[in-house]
Formats: C-alpha cells, structure tokens, sequence
C-alpha cells in the first residue's frame, strides 16, 4: 500500500463522533429548517442528484432517437421538447448550483474558519427556491413541456410557440434568484467571515474560485431575470420590447439573454476549476504551482467572461466590427485557462502521485477540459464559428466542458470530500472502476460529435441523412456506458454510507481547515475557533503537526 | 456543559461574555454581524442595478433609433402627477431616514410615527401611479391587441398632444410610440413591484416597531430596509426625466 497516501484510522476501534451535524437534531423538520450550511448542503446534493437523473433519462431518450437516420423513436416536436427540458434541467438545476451548493456550501465556510455562511436564513431561502424552480419544471413536463429550446430565444418564444414558455421562464426566474442568494451569501462570507490570520492569499484556491463564480452570479443573474421577465410581458399582454413588427428587437433579447448565459458557463465551470485545485495539491502532496496566478486567474475569467458574450450571435447579424471585437476578447479568455492547466500541470511535476479516485476523475476533468477549451478557440475564431455553428461540432465542444470538464470535477470532488461529509470511505476499487467507465464512455458519446459537427450534422433535429448513422451510433453506445459510469456512484456512495470504512479526520492528508476537524463534523464546525498561522497547502506545517500530536500523546 | 439547565447555561453565558439576544450564534461580535447583513445588503442592491440596467439599455437604444416617437409618447405623460410622485417619493425617503435616526437614538413613538409616515407616503405613490395607468387604460396606450395610435397620427384629437404642440408622426414612426410606452409599463410597473414590496415590509416593520423591536439597540433591519426604500426612491429618481422630462428643453 505504497501506492496511496490513504491513512485510516484502526477499523476495530474507530467511531464516528457521537456529536456531530448529522447526529445533533433529528427528524424530517430539522432538516426542513435548518440553517446550518452543511445540512442545507446534503439537502442541495439530494435535489441536484435527482433533477441530474431527470435530464440524464432526457438525455437517454435524445441518444435513442438519434440511433436512426428518421424520427421514429418520437416525433419531432416531441424531440424538440426533450432535448430543450434536457437543457433546462440540466443548466438551470444541475450545472449551476452543482458544485457552488453543494461542496460550496459545505466547505466554504469550513475553508476559511468560519461557523457558518453569513446568512443561514437566506441559504435555505435559496435552497426553497430551487425547489420551487424544480417543481415548476417538472409542472411542464408534465403538462406538455416547451419547446423554444433553454436559450427561449424571440420571437419564437413570445410568438410562434403554444408550449409552456411561462411556467418554465418562471422556474428559470425563481432558480435565478436561488442562485443570486448563493453568490451573495459566499462573497459576504468570503469578505467578513474569515478566521483570525486567514488572509486573502492564504485561502484555498476552491475559495478563490467560488468568490470568482459568487461575482459572475450576482452580476449576471438579474439580467437574465429581467430579459425573462420582459418575454413574459411580451408573450402575455404582448409588449414590444423583442417585436420587430412593433419596432422592437429581437437582437436585443440576445444580447440581454447572453450577458447571462455566457457568464453562466462560467459560474458552471469555475467552481469545478476550485475542485480541481485542492485535489490536484493534495494528491501531489505540494503546494498548488503559482498559487497567485491560479488565484487571478479565476478573477480574470470571471472578469474577462462578461465581455464575450456576443460570440453566440456572430450568425445573428451583429457587425461585422462587433464580430472581431468579440472574437479577439473571446480568445483572451483562453488566456486565464491556460494558466490554470498549466500551473496544475507543473504542479504535478516532481510531486509524489498516487491515483485514488478524485485523481482519476482530475486527469480526467484536466484532458477533456482542455480539448473542449481549445476546441473553443475554433468557435471564437468568427471564419469557423460560421461554418460550425448550430452543427454538432458545439453540442461536442459545451459538452467536453460541461460534462467532461465541470462532472468530472462535481464527481472528484464529491469522492474527495466524501469521508469528512459522512466520516465514511467509499469503496476505493469500484469508484476507480466507475471513473474509468465514465471516461470511456464520455469519449464515445461526445468525440464522434465532433466529426459529426465538422461534416455537417445540424443540431437540434431528429432527423438526420443515412450517412451519419454510424458515428451517431456510436455516440448512442457511448452514452449507454456513460449512463452505467453515472450510476455506480449512486449505488456504491449509498451503500458506503453504512457499511464504507471510518474516515477518521484527515483520511487523504490535505492540508485544507475543513480537514483539521472530526468527521463528520460538528454542527460549529470546530471545538476551538481555529487560527490559521500558515500558507495554504503547506505540507510541512501537517508534518510539523502530526508530529506534535505523537510528542504529547507518547 | 451537557448536563446543566439551558435556561441557567445560557443566563450565564450572557453574564460572562455580554452576547445581546439577537447575536446570531456564529457571529464574533455584534460589529461583525452588522457589518456581514451591511455589506449583503449593498451586494443585494448591486444585483437589483443590474435588474433595472437591462431595462435601462433597452431604453437607451431604443430612444436613439425612435426618439420622435418617445417625445410624443412621454408628452402623453402628466408631468403634474409625476412630479408630485417624484415629491412623495422623496419626502418618504427623508421620513425613512428619520425613522432610521429615531431607531439609532432609540424614540420609539418618533420611530413607529415615521414609519407609518413612509407607509402613507409609498401608498400615496401607488394610488397617484393607478390614477396615471387608468388613463393609459382609457386611452388605449397599453401596448398589446388594443393599442392605439391615434393621439400619434391625429395629434388634435387628443388634449395632451395638442397641448404639447404636435405635429402628426408618419405611421412608421407613430407605431415605435409602442416600444415607449412598452418600456414605461416595464419600468415603471417592475419599479411599482418593488414599492409594494417595500411597503409590506413597512407594514410588518410598524407592526414590530410598536413591540419595540428596533429600540432596543438592534438597528440593522431598520438600516438595511433604509438602504432598500432610498434604492427604491433613486430608480424614480432616474424614471421620472428619461420617461417625462424628454425634450423639455426645447
């Protein structure tokens, strides 16, 4: 067992903390109103996992149809709904709180010393509506769906379609504002709740990254909000905001719409990036290469990620001026990228790795981010933007990002921080079974899209001509072992929760706050209030400690 | 710890550290925590500016394509009624302001007075606004299947164009009137959302002010709900001239 750094505590005489979150009050309204974050945070992760498997059967259900050159599985309109509630689902109530309401709000406040987020109220008021979202999106399903696609774009959305655009604008409204009271609540706690000598620069880059994401949530969101709101009027009593024939337009919605949504991918992935940091340190056992500029340049991408967002219209009929601006811009945000593959990539170098499971699923989330990134680059560029667009060459490129890059690290870091959530172990050689699984298959779904993209496939149809069935049916394939890659952590996650190995506190050796406490741990989080006295990621200070602790003990 | 009394443990707790009742357990300090609810606050307003500049840059670009038709759209405006709003509005932030003084140097009836004050003053503004959107009603100047365009083509069959002095628009440019009054029913209507917003809360906050609640020392909810009412007061503040006062200096 040289291979892993794993050190557990002796299984015949370890116990999980009598007291502690999980164990201080019982009963389904203790959970209902609760404000402790780590609680709220378990209530998060149950709710994202269902609306997951919700857009995943979605998914399933587009991956069958696309099996055949016709429409036969569904018809088409049926098509065109499945594949806008994939979207909707999948963006608005998994990708965007995935990792910030989940780990965010376990571990944030954990990280930098804190008892709690500043506002417990509020953070359960965002996790109330999220689920009003959700049930406002499962009331369209079930009553017919939409299908505008997720972007709602105008006038079909406000004119031409007889489909629940309401109900689902609505559900987008509310979930938005879950969302806003998300960022909210980090950047006041990252800001006022940090421990005595938990300065800025010794804070985890998961910290970092999540103020970065809080920023672009904040800033971002109410825009989308008012952009719904305003099709909503439209739609309604039928303003002319987006209406040409009244000398509104509908250009302007895309505008609205995507000083959103492109922020948006950000506030996806950033989170996933601040994943990554921690795991890549920890099973390197060094500190993170360039902690600064990997610090910055989550700042720089949140930064940069609102003046790019006119790169999805560059078919639509912006000038031909906007088009290069917004192209050079584009690329700029390459940059920050960059630096963060790079620095993790140099922190590997000459670090002492071993190959648990986060491990895999960060080599994973560090090869299919890039691909998708670079692959970016072709959609920025506005010569080849114009010839790939709306084919299948982007449903590849968001999907290497989304579900290669952001995924792979929402399932790293469930799998890293799993131990001090429950205080048990998961099973290590099936999860490194599932990562494995899961990036076999992610490649067998999502790379022949590419191919398919660059020959012309268009997306957005159920239908598609005989010659592309054979990489569609890969693609289908590829989706089945995707699907079983997904399912293995639920069924092996479930099962730890009784029978896993007790964790003890620091089972991987991390250096991070959230580590230095039992787990699971107590609902204040630590015995004494902790105060940080080193950098982040200082591995000689854990020696240092351990060795403190064998001195007063022996 | 476990075994003794909570009641006795938490009078001793108060006894020994001076934790005020309504300092949330996972606060330091009392600065701390105001400062933390403080800072929320201004990052919340910063989200609603961003509500509301979407809808101001429509407005921005919409003014330069169809300016003609904005300046006959706002001339369908009362100039009267909305300034007097543009008054109430002001003076209810100043009672605002006041109540936040009287809850700081803790005068309770001073208190719970400019509170009701500020109450009146918000409903006096929704009920002069109901009397501005009724005439839009009757007029037929709410966008949508009844809209009309002709106090735009037939200027002088309409009192307010004709008082204005316009000259009948060509049909292209009297039908953007419809963009205008578009955005004025957005503005203003999101803008009326958040006063009736504001003033249920006052309505909770006179009920909790007469217990007492904000007198005590605690003035956070008083301040912040300050901060929210003057956000609320500046909007208009920004509406009033884009909507009412376009081409006035001509």
């Amino acid at each position: 067992m040289s291979d892993t750094i794993v050190s557990l505590p002796d299984q015949r005489t370890a116990r999980i903390p009598k007291t502690n979150y999980l164990s201080k009050e019982n009963g389904l309204l203790s959970w209902l109103l609760t404000g402790d974050h780590k609680r709220i945070a378990i209530l998060y992760l149950i709710s994202i996992t269902c609306f997951f498997f919700v857009g995943g059967a979605l998914a399933g259900l587009i991956r069958l149809e696309l099996l055949t050159p016709q429409s036969d599985l569904m018809a088409t309109d049926t098509y065109n709904k499945v594949f806008t509630m994939h979207g909707v689902v999948m963006i608005f109530l998994f990708l965007v709180p995935s990792v910030p309401a989940t780990l965010g709000n376990f571990f944030i406040p954990m990280m930098i010393g804190a008892k709690d987020l500043a506002l417990p109220k509020v953070n359960l008021l965002s996790w109330y509506l999220y689920i009003v979202g959700g049930i406002l999106v499962l009331y369209t399903m079930i009553s017919g769906g939409v299908d505008t696609g997720w972007t709602f774009t105008t006038p079909l959305s406000t004119h031409y379609v007889n489909t629940n655009v309401l109900s689902t604008g609505l559900a987008v409204f509310v979930a938005g504002f879950s969302s806003i009271f998300t960022g909210l609540n980090f950047i006041v706690t990252i800001h006022k709740m940090r421990a005595p000598g938990m300065t800025w620069f010794r804070m985890p880059l998961f910290v970092w990254a999540h103020y970065a994401a809080s920023i672009l949530m904040v800033l971002g969101t109410p825009v989308l909000a008012i952009a719904i709101v305003l099709v909503a009027l439209e739609r309604t009593i039928g303003i002319g905001v987006f209406d040409p024939t009244k000398g509104g337009d509908p250009l302007l919605f895309q505008h609205l719409f995507w000083f959103y949504s492109h922020p948006a991918v950000y506030i996806m992935i950033l989170p996933g990036m601040g994943v990554i940091s921690e795991t890549i340190s920890t099973f390197s056992r060094k500190r993170v290469f360039g902690y600064t500029a990997v610090a910055f340049s989550s700042v720089a991408i949140a930064v940069f990620g609102f003046f790019v967002w006119a790169h999805h219209m560059f078919i639509m009929g912006i000038s031909n001026y906007s088009v290069l601006i917004f192209s050079l811009l584009t690329m700029l945000v390459a940059v920050p990228s960059a630096i963060k593959i790079f620095n993790w990539t140099f922190t590997l170098y000459k670090g002492s790795i071993t190959f648990e499971t986060p491990m895999l699923y960060t080599f994973g989330f560090m090869g299919l981010f890039t691909i998708g990134g670079l692959t970016g680059v072709f959609l920025g560029t506005s010569g080849t933007d114009i010839h790939l667009t709306e084919t299948y060459f982007i449903v590849a490129h968001f999907h290497f990002v989304m579900v290669g890059g952001m995924l792979m690290a929402f399932l790293a870091g469930i799998h890293f921080w799993w131990p001090k959530m429950t205080g048990r172990m998961y099973p290590e050689k099936i999860s490194q079974l599932a990562a494995v699984v899961t990036f076999i298959g992610f490649n067998l779904t999502f790379f022949p899209q590419f191919i398919l993209g660059t020959l012309g496939m268009p997306r957005r149809y159920a239908s598609y001509p005989p010659e592309f069935q054979i990489l569609n049916v890969f693609s289908t394939a590829g989706a089945t072992v995707l699907g079983v890659g997904y399912l293995l952590p639920v069924l092996y996650l479930t099962w730890s929760l009784k029978y896993g190995e007790i964790a003890g506190d620091n089972p991987w050796q991390a250096t991070g706050l959230e580590w230095q406490t039992q787990s699971p741990p107590l609902t204040e989080n630590f015995a004494e209030p902790p105060i940080m006295d080193h950098e982040a990621y200082d591995y000689d200070w854990l020696e240092g400690q351990k060795e403190k602790e064998v001195a007063s003990v022996g | 710890m476990s075994d003794s009394p909570a009641i006795a443990h938490g009078a001793a707790d108060s006894a020994v550290h001076e934790h005020p009742p309504y300092q949330r357990h996972h606060f330091e300090t009392m600065a701390q925590q105001n400062d933390a609810t403080n800072f929320a606050m201004w990052i919340f307003l910063l989200t609603e500016v961003m509500f509301f500049g979407g809808l101001f840059t429509a407005y921005l670009i919409y003014r330069n394509w169809y300016y003609p038709a904005f300046v006959a759209g706002s001339h369908q405006l009362s100039i009267p009624l909305g300034g007097l709003n543009t008054l109430l509005l002001i003076t209810s932030s100043f009672t605002m302001a006041m109540g936040v003084w009287c809850a700081e140097t803790r005068r309770k009836s001073g208190l719970v007075l400019c509170l009701i004050l500020t109450f009146i003053l918000g409903l006096g503004f929704l009920g002069i606004k109901t009397i501005e959107y009724s005439e839009k009603i009757e007029k037929h100047h709410v966008p949508g299947f009844h809209y009309s365009l002709q106090s735009f083509l037939d200027p002088a069959s309409d009192d307010a164009a004709k008082a204005a002095g316009d000259k009948p628009m060509a049909l292209d440019m009297a039908r953007h009137t419809e963009v205008y009054f578009s955005l004025y029913f957005a503005m203003t209507g999101m803008h009326a959302l958040h006063m009736i917003i504001g003033i249920s809360i006052l309505g909770y906050m006179i009920f909790r002010a007469r217990a007492g609640a904000y007198t005590a020392g605690h003035v956070a909810f008083v301040e912040n709900f300050g901060l929210y009412w003057h956000f609320v007061d500046i909007i208009w503040i920004f509406l009033f001239p884009l909507l009412y006062l376009i081409s006035r200096h001509q």
